[in-house]
């Protein structure tokens, strides 16, 4: 993986850890100069960061996790004051306004509506590699009973396809992915979040 | 662009997205909304729950589809079943039925005293029991996706479930301060692929998630198999057997989060009511321990 970035000075980057893939955020943060990954399970951590992650896993049991531990309203003021947001797959729904059922309290930070399981069930869960314009091409990318983003605002700019259907786009300091670029071994779209924060 | 479904990340990833997450048995829709509405990040959808397979005696083989089908239409999170050991049709049924994931369980009656199914031709990912190193080798080697520390089902009892954990880690630990001269004749005697020995010795850990299951009663059990180093937790009998199912689930998946956080266990724990009425493991005859199927 390569290690450089463009960054001049260090970022501390936080890996929301209520539930899910944690670590591999947290391993392939490490793997890029300069930046110091945390695990964030508290609300008072918020401040010492310079973006946040929230990672895949279930977007239901996250939603209430963070409901029930006073991250919801922090997690909007941290990305009012503009800091870098990146959610991957379940925080993709998570970061979103909108999807077509309601077990899920979404945190309304980029301007999506978001089709869950939008590819099915886990036995249509697969990987492939896509052009990414500001990040490169054949980019591996692993779905897992992923999402996509159905409508997204004027505002939002999207960033890849599969199918037709949208699965990573940007707003401001907003970024999110239906994937998991995590489970690969491609650091490329977290060295692009680590810049922007 | 090419899309690869089956492949051994997609298999496995699934397990990453479940760590740090409860797994709840369920039997039919009700229960699977209570346990979706609690935070659990997956549903295993029984026919009965293992204390219930325990009291009825006989054979026990996989759910009704109909159930499966009742709880896959009920919720959004993902839904397990099981298949009995080495019943390779079963196996097939619930993939052919698009379940997310397939356990391949003792506590069902085993189909095969022989063979475990050969997991890696599946499509569906699998997860398997183990008691120690080996037998979690053994599983790997033949595909399971996921594993999870066997316990003892249906007995609402931690002890078993902490004598696996705690086995399993430290037979890794064993591994990775063995030269490596030593590895093949540890291999032999754990009974463990060669290869998968060494993977650990590199990794200095399971190449895929291991939860705990077999005993989890209380937010405390939860918390104490995430601190015994579970990457999450099966509750089987413990939440729908307690006397408030919906509290009770809600806080455990919250301990299981929390698990090192002593004063927010101390209030997850409190009031929750009578947990589920648990078994000594010595009252149980040879014939009655889940935990032995499985080879």
């Amino acid at each position: 993986m390569t290690k450089t970035t463009n960054l001049k000075a260090n970022k501390i980057i936080g890996v929301l850890n209520l539930q899910g893939a944690v670590t591999e955020h947290l391993n392939m943060l490490a793997s890029i100069e300069l930046v110091r990954p945390i695990a964030v399970k508290k609300p008072e951590q918020l401040c010492q960061l310079d973006g946040l992650i929230i990672p895949g896993g279930e977007s239901t049991a996250i939603s209430r996790l963070i409901r029930q531990n006073d991250l919801f309203e922090p997690i909007q003021a941290f990305a009012k004051q503009g800091k870098g947001i990146f959610g991957t797959c379940a925080g993709l729904v998570l970061c979103g306004t909108e999807t077509s059922h309601n077990e899920v309290e979404q945190l309304g930070l980029i301007d999506i509506i978001v089709e869950r399981n939008g590819f099915g069930r886990q036995i249509n869960s697969f990987e492939t590699v896509l052009d990414i314009a500001p990040i490169g091409q054949q980019i591996p990318a692993v779905f897992i009973r992923a999402p996509y983003i159905a409508t997204a605002g004027k505002q939002v700019k999207p960033l890849a396809f599969v199918d037709n259907h949208c699965v990573m786009a940007e707003q401001d300091n907003i970024l999110v992915c239906s994937f998991h670029p995590e489970l690969t071994t491609d650091n490329g779209i977290m060295r692009y979040f680590v810049e922007r924060c | 662009m090419k899309q690869h479904t089956g492949t051994q990340t997609v298999k496995r990833g699934m397990a990453q997205m479940q760590k740090g997450g409860v797994i709840m048995d369920v039997v039919n829709a009700e229960q699977a909304k209570i346990a979706e509405q609690a935070g659990a990040v997956a549903v295993m959808a029984l026919e009965r729950v293992p204390s219930d397979i325990r009291a009825a005696g006989g054979v026990a083989r996989m759910a009704d589809p109909t159930i499966v089908e009742e709880v896959m239409k009920a919720v959004t999170i993902p839904v397990m079943a099981k298949a009995r050991i080495g019943h390779i049709v079963e196996a097939r049924i619930l993939e052919s039925m698009g379940v997310d994931y397939i356990d391949e369980s003792e506590v069902l009656t085993p189909a095969d005293e022989q063979y475990h199914l050969l997991k890696d031709e599946f499509t569906v990912p699998f997860v398997c029991g183990c008691r120690d190193l080996g037998e979690a080798l053994r599983r790997i080697g033949e595909g399971a996706s996921m594993l999870r520390t066997k316990g003892e089902p249906g007995t609402g009892n931690i002890v078993e479930a902490v004598r696996h954990m705690r086995r399993v880690n430290e037979q890794i630990r064993l591994v990775v301060g063995k030269s490596k001269d030593e590895l093949m004749t540890l291999a032999k005697e754990i009974g463990a692929p060669y290869e998968l020995v060494l993977q650990i010795k590199q990794l200095g850990k399971l190449p895929v998630v291991n939860f705990a299951a077999g005993g989890v009663a209380t937010p405390a059990d939860a918390a104490l198999m995430m601190q015994l180093g579970a990457d999450g937790v099966f509750v089987g009998s413990g939440i729908f057997k307690s006397q408030n199912p919906e509290k009770f689930a809600k806080a455990i998946v919250q301990a299981t989060t929390y698990f090192d956080d002593y004063p927010r266990l101390a209030e997850l724990s409190k009031g929750l009511g009578e947990a589920m009425k648990g078994i000594e493991i010595s009252k149980l005859t040879e014939s009655e321990r889940m935990q032995d199927r499985g080879w």
